[in-house]
């Protein structure tokens, strides 16, 4: 990562000089490290505590125990490296939202795929308590089987699609993340309104709205590795766009660029990412929009290492949350939302104050 | 009272009535800052007809209703001059428990998820407990509104001179407690006794129907997917204590828990209790599929019953019951 050719300007520290590169080079070497070594950890942790919290005689007797393919293999594993996806996931949808519409505000539940998998999920928890009134039984049954999960995932790329549509495509950004805005804003009251209707959709909707690990399995966890392994690369090869996008649109065209397509396949992978990760664990707070800004904060770079980094960050922040939220009340459960919103937003005033103390 | 006589009053008198009353009650308010003065009869000269009216009716009211005095649940005391004849109730459990105490025909609104017996289907909705319309209950007129603790519209409804009584119920004491709370404002004190009655007689018939071999199995009782359960200390936890059975979630963790799902599969519950919709989900929750209960020991309730289960109120008996034909139905665990 640190041998690619550095472009100052395209970052948000568009001030350092040629003499910081150097600088810049180790201190990405080092967030690298700081990153892989904190997932190790991260990931023993996540073995070890569960519904018995820390405890290493506990860990101990689980490993001994005839349960132990149970509790550590089916349970804890894929929810560790879950959660550490899921989070990877919205890191790199983050920087790609933050890059795309050149705002440090952007997050990747911007383009309406956060609303419209929250009402998917509220349309098919409403069916679900209505079967036998409003709605047959057949109908019912089947949103059953199609499950919150897909329904979330398809939710997220309609109200994408549905923004992209009001915006008439990805030509212009401001047009983009007003459209954006209108379509969280209206399936949002829509949502509201099918919960006024129908109650018991209520809790099932909070629960997604604060984000869970709890059921991540390894099922969602294939799928999660998938979406990583196909995202990635994509996100790599989109890099440069995005660090000749930051110039500003008309530099960017004056490149060569085909800003309609580039714009097209940025609001793509960004809401394959979202979707992904929201339809598995719901709407996490706050890594996508913090995951970027620390990757920035600690070492400034080109699209390429931040797009990467940021995934990593990501991780690192969903899972140090889900770690937290597993031990500190064992065995009951905080929302895994709100300790990321506490990790990320603590993390973020830190860095910001100490660089204004600097 | 005051009520009843304003609509009788022909319209241009109601007005004027109703203008000193209002009055009269602001300056109370202002005076005394209490939340709830009752207008005092008499003193105004509006019409003979009104006064007459008045008089008659006030004096038929005494002669047959005693004042009633009571303590809510926050600790407020009130005093009715008679019975409250216009009702509203702003949770579901209260709805009920006033039906069940045979005062059905007095209610004139609900909060929108009250929806037993079918007849309060047809009342106005006024909204959840935290977002009620306050225009519209004001505009019913109730003599009393019946709340829970955490509704935030109790000051709002204070600040326009309505009285609420606030009922909490968390436990099945805090069902008997209540019920004995809204009889005595209902004017019928001994109702309360024959209800809880009721409410123990079906908690024994439904425990005598758990077959002998599910005695002491421990329980797993969700009420949310994240997954909440319904612990040892809630009233859930309480009815299935009294049908003789156990619960995986010890007191200590508190009413409702949001557990870590890996504590169930871990504490390996006999039976499992939950909606249908979520007991149908289960299996696919990662390793829950080891769970014996989910092969053959599952109670997986439809919408309306599992409403009667997780209510609070009059139908907690009806409720053991549901849980013991479901138990009954089971067959003999492995």
């Amino acid at each position: 990562m640190s041998a690619l050719p550095v472009v100052d300007a395209a970052s948000d520290t568009a001030g350092t000089t040629a003499a910081f590169a150097l600088t810049d080079a180790a201190r990405r070497r080092r967030l690298a490290i700081a990153l892989v070594v904190a997932a190790v950890l991260l990931i023993a942790a996540g073995l070890m505590v569960g519904s018995q919290g820390w405890s290493w005689s506990a860990f101990r007797a689980d490993l001994a125990d005839t349960q132990a393919g149970l509790i550590l293999g089916e349970i804890r594993l894929p929810r560790t490296v879950g959660a550490l996806m899921v989070g990877g996931l919205l890191g790199l949808s983050g920087a790609v939202a933050q890059g795309l519409f050149r705002n440090p505000l952007a997050d990747p539940y911007l383009l309406g795929s956060a609303a419209g998998a929250s009402f998917a999920v509220v349309l098919v928890l409403t069916a679900g308590s209505m079967s036998g009134h409003a709605i047959g039984f057949a109908t019912a049954a089947w949103l059953a089987r199609f499950g919150l999960v897909a329904a979330a995932f398809a939710g997220a790329l309609a109200g994408v699609l549905l923004t992209l549509a009001l915006a008439r495509g990805a030509q212009e950004g401001v047009r983009l993340l007003l459209a954006g805005v209108v379509v969280g804003v209206v399936l949002g009251a829509a949502s509201d309104l099918f919960t006024t209707v129908s109650p018991e959709a209520l809790r099932g909707k909070q629960v997604f709205m604060l984000g869970s690990t709890g059921f991540l399995g390894w099922a969602s966890v294939t799928m999660l590795g998938a979406g990583l392994a196909l995202a990635l690369p994509l996100g790599m090869r989109l890099s440069r766009a995005l660090d000749a996008l930051s110039l500003g649109d008309d530099s960017a065209a004056s490149l060569g660029l085909d800003l309609p397509r580039i714009r097209m396949a940025l609001v793509v992978l960004l809401a394959m990412c979202t979707g992904l990760a929201v339809s598995q664990s719901g709407l996490v707070a706050f890594v996508g929009l913090v995951a970027p800004h620390l990757v920035r904060r600690c070492a400034p770079a080109p699209h390429a290492y931040t797009l990467a980094a940021s995934a990593g960050a990501g991780g690192v922040l969903l899972l140090a949350a889900d770690v937290l939220a597993r031990g500190l009340i064992a065995p009951q459960e905080l929302p895994v939302g709100v300790l990321t919103a506490l990790l990320g937003g603590g993390y973020l005033l830190w860095l910001l104050h100490r660089r204004r103390v600097a | 009272m005051m009520n009843l006589l304003i609509d009788s009053l022909p319209r241009w008198g109601r007005v004027g009535v109703r203008a000193w009353a209002v009055a009269l009650k602001g300056l109370v308010c202002l005076r005394r800052r209490r939340p709830h003065p009752s207008p005092l009869p008499g003193g105004e000269g509006v019409l003979s007809r009104c006064i007459v009216l008045f008089a008659a009716m006030t004096a038929a009211a005494t002669a047959h209703a005693q004042p009633i005095e009571l303590r809510d649940d926050r600790g407020a005391t009130y005093r009715f001059t008679a019975a409250p004849q216009r009702i509203v109730t702003l949770l579901p459990s209260i709805t009920e428990t006033v039906c069940a105490l045979g005062a059905c025909a007095k209610l004139v609104g609900t909060d929108r998820y009250s929806n037993w017996p079918a007849s309060v289907l047809l009342l106005p909705k006024l909204g959840g407990l935290e977002d009620a319309q306050v225009e519209r209950i004001v505009a019913l007129r109730p003599d009393v509104v019946l709340a829970a603790k955490s509704a935030r519209v109790i000051d709002r409804l204070e600040a326009l001179g309505l009285r609420v009584v606030v009922v909490e119920s968390q436990t099945h004491a805090d069902v008997k407690r209540s019920a004995q709370l809204i009889a005595t404002l209902l004017g019928r004190p001994q109702e309360a006794q024959r209800l809880w009655q009721e409410i123990e007689r079906d908690m024994d018939r439904a425990a005598a129907r758990v077959p002998a071999a599910l005695r002491g199995k421990r329980v797993y009782f969700e009420v949310s997917s994240a997954p909440y359960a319904a612990g040892a200390s809630s009233f859930i936890g309480e009815t299935l204590a009294r049908l003789k059975l156990g619960n995986i979630v010890p007191p200590a963790l508190g009413p409702f828990p949001k557990l870590n799902p890996e504590y169930v599969v871990r504490a390996r519950p006999d039976v499992v209790m939950a909606s249908r919709i979520a007991v149908d989900s289960m299996a696919a929750r990662p390793g829950w599929q080891t769970l014996a209960a989910l092969h053959g020991h599952s109670c997986g309730f439809e919408t309306q019953p599992y409403e009667t289960l997780i209510r609070p109120g009059p139908r907690m008996g009806e409720a053991a019951l549901l849980m013991a034909d479901c138990l009954a139905g089971l067959e003999s665990p492995r």
